[in-house]
């Protein structure tokens, strides 16, 4: 187990968001997390990479406690946020941002070495490398806001909405991209109300429903469950 | 250095040359308050807090203590870090307006307390300071200050910087402590505050904490504003133009707030990154290197 989640309890406030979550990882696999606006589902990938901090439960990730760590910390242990509405840096060249990504790491060979992967994988980016962030379209931007997060060269890669507000060729096409960055060793957590797409390529998925899961099970049977249908994938 | 001087002194008409030196301590505090609001993004309101520290704490050290002046200075410099530092810990919290308007208490807090102590002599001021600041010695500490900034601009701690500003969730999830980084934002650009203000007490030889009020800040953050957030040139150029504009105008100076106002309200709207913002000399440069290597890239590829 790569990740586990026990007892994740977070409260915004008065407000409870997560209330006592459970959860795993196995290395190599792409894990959804599944659910409506509100569920927790961001909380819990926001928790994970340390920018919130839970009220009661622990992550293990190799062991390690994460809880405890700053979000720095956990980044260099191999934890890197795809964040939601992609926060790529606007005046920040294509480059720059990609150099942003790379912040924990310290040999210059081995990130050219990343670098050049990522322009493989990314030959839009490469194209626009002296161009502002900014002026992306949303495409690029969420595929520069991959790219940059596998600067970081992650064991494991946390996407938050990657569907969102981009063209369903687009979409089809970012999904594609998980799917094969997964496939060069990179475990995924993915977080998507798009749940049809996101089931489409995961191998589990847990479904949240305010604060807690409801369902998990393996995505192809979550994919034909009555219940996930209705509520999910808009079927009768 | 002082032979610099004196052939300055015996050339220019000496209020010019006081106009001359001011300026000098000026772009040293502004370039020290780019750092914070210009390249981190963090508004200060209260930057005169930190160039009042420096003038008491050298000026009291040379007056009281006959230390000599490049220690008190570097002193003066490191108190106002140490200032830096303790309102660092609010900015950790706030962002943007909040920042703003708690730094500007900060401000307040300190000069209400130059006011009441005894040792800076209260609201009679600190006088008998010695006249040991010199255009050279100024003018020299301004090109330290340009060098330290440029650096440190183009260093990962820089690029951290800016990444902060951008966008504080994505540079923290990119890895980067903000929260240190801040900190240590705050700490370098109060430490040039501070020394900016040790060269102003000893250049006017009599300090008094109105001297250090909010228009002082204002105009710091005026300078900055005006030239352009987080270029160094820009702030340069800023400063001058506000520094040497009213002594030329001295027929306006009651209007000079009123001005510096509706200055600053012609900017937002006009040129919101201010005169040199968003002309980024470097970034002219490295995109023709980039767009060279792009281009073999290309021609390899096909």
């Amino acid at each position: 187990m790569l990740l586990e989640i026990k007892d994740l309890h977070v409260s915004y406030g008065a407000i409870r968001a997560l209330s006592g979550i459970s959860f795993n990882i196995n290395k190599g696999e792409i894990v959804a997390l599944i659910g409506a606006n509100g569920a927790g589902k961001s909380t819990t990938l926001r928790t994970i990479s340390g920018l919130i901090k839970p009220a009661k439960g622990s992550i293990f990730y190799k062991g390690m406690e994460l809880t405890k760590l700053p979000p720095h910390k956990i980044v260099e242990a191999g934890i890197s946020q795809v964040p939601e509405g992609r926060r790529v840096f606007p005046d920040m060249t294509v480059m720059e941002n990609l150099e942003m990504g790379a912040y924990t790491r310290k040999d210059k060979a081995e990130i050219k070495e990343s670098l050049k992967s990522v322009f493989k994988r990314f030959p839009r980016l490469e194209e626009r490398k002296c161009q502002l962030a900014g002026t992306l379209s949303g495409g690029e931007q969420q595929m520069l806001a991959m790219g940059r997060a596998l600067m970081a060269r992650p064991d494991v890669m946390l996407l938050d909405e990657p569907s969102m507000g981009l063209a369903p060729m687009l979409v089809k096409e970012i999904f594609n991209i998980i799917k094969d960055i997964n496939q060069t060793g990179t475990t995924i957590l993915l977080v998507e109300q798009n749940a049809h797409m996101a089931l489409s390529i995961s191998d589990r998925a847990y479904v949240l429903e305010t604060g807690n899961i409801v369902l998990s099970g393996r995505a192809d049977e979550l994919a034909h469950n009555e219940q996930v249908r209705k509520a999910y994938l808009g079927e009768d | 250095m002082t032979g610099m001087s004196s052939f300055l002194e015996s050339v220019l008409d000496p209020y010019y040359i006081q106009v001359l030196i001011l300026l000098g301590i000026y772009i040293i505090a502004a370039l020290g308050l780019n750092l914070i609001t210009g390249v981190t993004g963090m508004f200060s309101f209260g930057h005169a807090a930190y160039f009042a520290v420096g003038a008491y704490g050298a000026a009291i050290l040379t007056v009281k203590y006959g230390v000599p002046f490049s220690a008190a200075l570097i002193t003066g410099g490191v108190l106002a870090a140490l200032a830096g530092v303790v309102i660092g810990f609010p900015a950790l919290r706030l962002t943007g307006d909040y920042l703003g308007i708690v730094t500007l208490g900060f401000g307040e807090i300190i000069r209400v307390i130059f006011l009441n102590l005894k040792i800076t002599g209260g609201a009679m001021g600190l006088a008998g300071i010695a006249r040991d600041t010199s255009i050279a010695i100024v003018y020299i500490l301004v090109l330290v200050t340009i060098y330290v900034m440029y650096t440190l601009q183009n260093s990962r701690f820089g690029r951290a910087l800016v990444a902060i500003r951008e966008d504080d969730i994505a540079a923290e999830s990119m890895g980067i402590n903000i929260s240190a980084y801040k900190i240590k934002a705050f700490a370098i650009g109060c430490f040039f505050a501070g020394i900016a203000g040790g060269l102003y007490a000893h250049l006017l030889q009599y300090i008094n904490p109105n001297d250090f009020g909010f228009a002082k800040s204002f105009e710091f953050l005026c300078f900055v504003v005006l030239g352009g957030l987080g270029s160094i040139p820009g702030v340069i150029l800023g400063t001058a133009v506000l520094t040497l504009a009213p002594e030329f105008l001295r027929s306006l100076s009651d209007y000079r707030m009123l001005i510096y106002g509706a200055l600053m309200m012609a900017m937002m709207i006009f040129r919101p990154n201010g005169l040199l913002g968003g002309v980024d000399l470097r970034r002219l440069i490295f995109k023709n290197k980039y767009e060279k290597q792009a281009g073999r890239g290309t021609a390899a590829g096909g």
